[in-house]
């Protein structure tokens, strides 16, 4: 059963009670949360996931809740906890809706060693992945966006998953974040896509979610090969250059974006060096959308 | 007194075989209380030394195999860590005695298995404390502890220096000369722990004997006012129990040990809780000669709640208030009143100003 078939005021009672179960990807998470902004951050966004009942196995039990009803008129705050463990310091209430997302991250990136983790966003065309390492700033959800919108599979914005057994890209399809300028242009470029409200005054700027296709949502069961492996930069003044880049310099760039590549030793060092040899890998710069989205779709062919 | 109500995850290690008949639900469960307790990779090495891994459903089963990649990591760190305070205090004419983790570790004892702490803990002679400080800071190690009433506390009161951090690696020592702060009233004398260590075959490193071992857990544990990581800790007296038992009178060494080391309280609590929540075999016999003339209505009803996994679903109203009493307990038995009151006064204001983090 999909999230959007659900009443708003069932969403609301079951945030408020013992929480609302659905499937992120390949994780199922239980959230609960009085605040009024993150059930709208649910009902807009992430209503083409899967509900689950309540004789699921969830693996990550998380809240979102005010830490003290006395702040509530004054500098009202909220606390992200993952099964009664906190490990964010409280942020400014209006923000409880992207805390949901990096609290998630956090799960994610702290509990699932079966995956070698890169902070890189993932699309796919022709069954193929395309994996864009990036710094906050390089680009890469802007990218991912543009890709999105013109019907690329979206795996993943923020982290891509890569299998340490099988080598493949496991999806995450989740709301695409967006920060500050990166809001305007996809707005303009896709003037289709659905934005959730925009968070302002964040450690990060404004952040605004555009909702994940319904097609990519639906396959989160199914994974994709990995086949390029692009590192992106966005300069207002640059032409679309994409430049071939060594293997062993790609091995060394990915490994500085990665979340869990210390912790994982050997398997880690083993999944990168499958990564860069079954993937093409490039440095690209850009300041154009639309020429991008034209170039990597003539890559994916 | 409480009715003792076995959480799930006491029942599984006790007897693993006991998940098999488990709903979804219930290794959700068995997986949230143990990961609140620190014991997920514990419990993998537990299914897999009854060859049960492979029955567990998928879901429960990754996040125990994530929780194990975590702890192999954590093992060769370790290892590394372990070589190089060795290395740093390879010179000094003192031997080096690992305690706790590091100790099972370097064991290989079952309790090593995912045991995962942030400390390497080691027991020097007190008279070459300052050399051996001296010796780590060269090797660069630095204190964390910059507040003058901080040093002075540990210095003057407790077993230990303050703990050092290392600048590169960032990883933490306790270097002890004691196992219980000079304040408590059953200090042990140190000499006769160094006179019964055992030595590491091939390394220069010493560890407590098995009894010595136990009775440092159970000091530890039992002295201790925090219990987040309550049943961890009682867990590992119960497998250190476990290994150590099928050796010839181990049991009568360990309680004649407790008596030469003043630790009959401890040893008492150990024993009475490991074999009530977790049924360590403690032959009737020694549970009856390790007995203590001890109020155990009111103890049972503050430890049976306190040293079980810090969850929501194994609390009941009373649990916080078992657990603030413990607390104030622990301090209770470091040091006399007229040191602790104005020690947590002062600690308290510095909280309220924020200069406290914990």
């Amino acid at each position: 059963m999909k999230l959007e078939t659900l009443s708003k005021k069932t969403v609301f009672r079951a945030l408020n009670s013992d929480g609302l179960r659905f499937t992120i990807g390949g994780f199922n998470v239980c959230l609960s949360s009085s605040v009024p902004a993150v059930a709208e951050h649910l009902l807009s966004l992430y209503g083409a996931f899967d509900v689950l009942d309540n004789t699921a196995f969830i693996d990550f039990y998380t809240a979102l809740e005010p830490p003290s009803k006395l702040r509530r008129f004054f500098r009202p705050q909220v606390n992200f906890s993952f099964d009664g463990y906190f490990p964010f310091k409280p942020l400014p209430y209006k923000q409880a809706s992207a805390m949901f997302e990096w609290g998630l991250n956090w799960c994610i990136a702290s509990h699932s060693h079966q995956y070698l983790i890169i902070h890189a966003s993932v699309v796919v065309r022709n069954r193929k992945a395309f994996i864009f390492p990036g710094v906050p700033g390089s680009g890469k959800s802007t990218l991912c966006a543009a890709l999105v919108s013109r019907g690329w599979r979206l795996l993943s914005d923020e982290m891509t998953l890569l299998s340490v057994s099988d080598g493949c890209v496991y999806p995450l399809p989740r709301p695409i974040s967006l920060k500050n300028r990166s809001i305007d242009v996809i707005q303009e470029f896709a003037p289709d896509a659905v934005m959730g409200s925009i968070v302002k005054n964040t450690a990060k700027g404004s952040i605004g979610h555009v909702r994940p296709p319904d097609n990519s949502v639906a396959q989160y069961n199914t994974p994709a090969q990995p086949a390029k492996l692009i590192f992106p930069k966005y300069d207002k003044d640059s032409n679309t250059v994409l430049t071939t880049l060594s293997k062993s310099r790609a091995l060394l760039k990915v490994t500085e974006n990665c979340f869990n590549y210390n912790i994982l030793g050997v398997k880690g060092f083993n999944s990168l060096s499958n990564l860069i040899d079954v993937s093409d890998c490039y440095d690209f710069k850009y300041s154009n959308l639309e020429e991008a989205v034209a170039l990597f779709t003539d890559l994916a062919h | 007194m409480k009715s003792f109500q076995q959480p799930i995850l006491c029942s599984v290690l006790i007897d693993p075989h006991f998940a098999l008949n488990f709903n979804l639900r219930q290794w959700d469960l068995l997986i949230r209380q143990a990961r609140s307790a620190n014991l997920l990779a514990r419990l993998g090495y537990l299914f897999e030394s009854v060859g049960l891994l492979n029955q567990l459903p998928a879901r429960a089963l990754t996040h125990i195999m994530s929780a194990q990649v975590y702890a192999d990591r954590f093992y060769i760190a370790l290892q590394r860590e372990i070589s190089c305070i060795k290395e740093a205090l390879n010179s000094l004419n003192a031997p080096l005695v690992l305690l706790k983790g590091s100790a099972y570790f370097m064991a290989g004892n079952i309790a090593a298995n995912g045991r995962l702490f942030s400390d390497v803990d080691i027991l020097v002679p007190e008279d070459k404390l300052s050399a051996v400080e001296e010796a780590l800071i060269k090797a660069g190690w630095m204190t964390n502890t910059i507040d003058p009433y901080d040093q002075k506390y540990y210095r003057q009161w407790m077993h230990e220096i303050p703990p050092l951090r290392h600048l590169k690696r960032h990883t933490s020592i306790d270097v002890h000369h004691n196992i219980l702060p000079k304040t408590n009233r059953f200090y042990p004398d140190s000499n006769k722990l160094f006179a019964n260590s055992v030595k590491i075959p091939d390394h220069n490193i010493w560890i407590l004997a098995p009894e010595d071992r136990v009775l440092h857990s159970a000091m530890h544990l039992f002295h201790e006012g925090e219990f987040t990581q309550g049943l961890r800790d009682l867990s590992d007296l119960d497998l250190l129990l476990k290994e150590f038992s099928i050796q010839e009178s181990f049991w009568k060494k360990l309680l004649l040990r407790s008596t030469e080391l003043q630790q009959q309280i401890p040893l008492f609590y150990a024993l009475r809780y490991s074999h009530r929540i977790l049924q360590t075999p403690v032959p009737e016999s020694v549970l009856k000669a390790s007995k203590q003339p001890i109020n155990t209505i009111l103890m049972d009803a503050l430890f049976l709640r306190a040293l079980l996994p810090d969850h929501n679903s194994c609390n009941d109203k009373w649990t916080g208030l078992a657990r603030s009493l413990l607390f104030i307990r622990s301090h209770y038995l470091k040091m006399p009143i007229y040191l602790m009151v104005p020690h947590l006064l002062r600690k308290t204001y510095r909280r309220i100003l924020g200069k406290e983090l914990h």
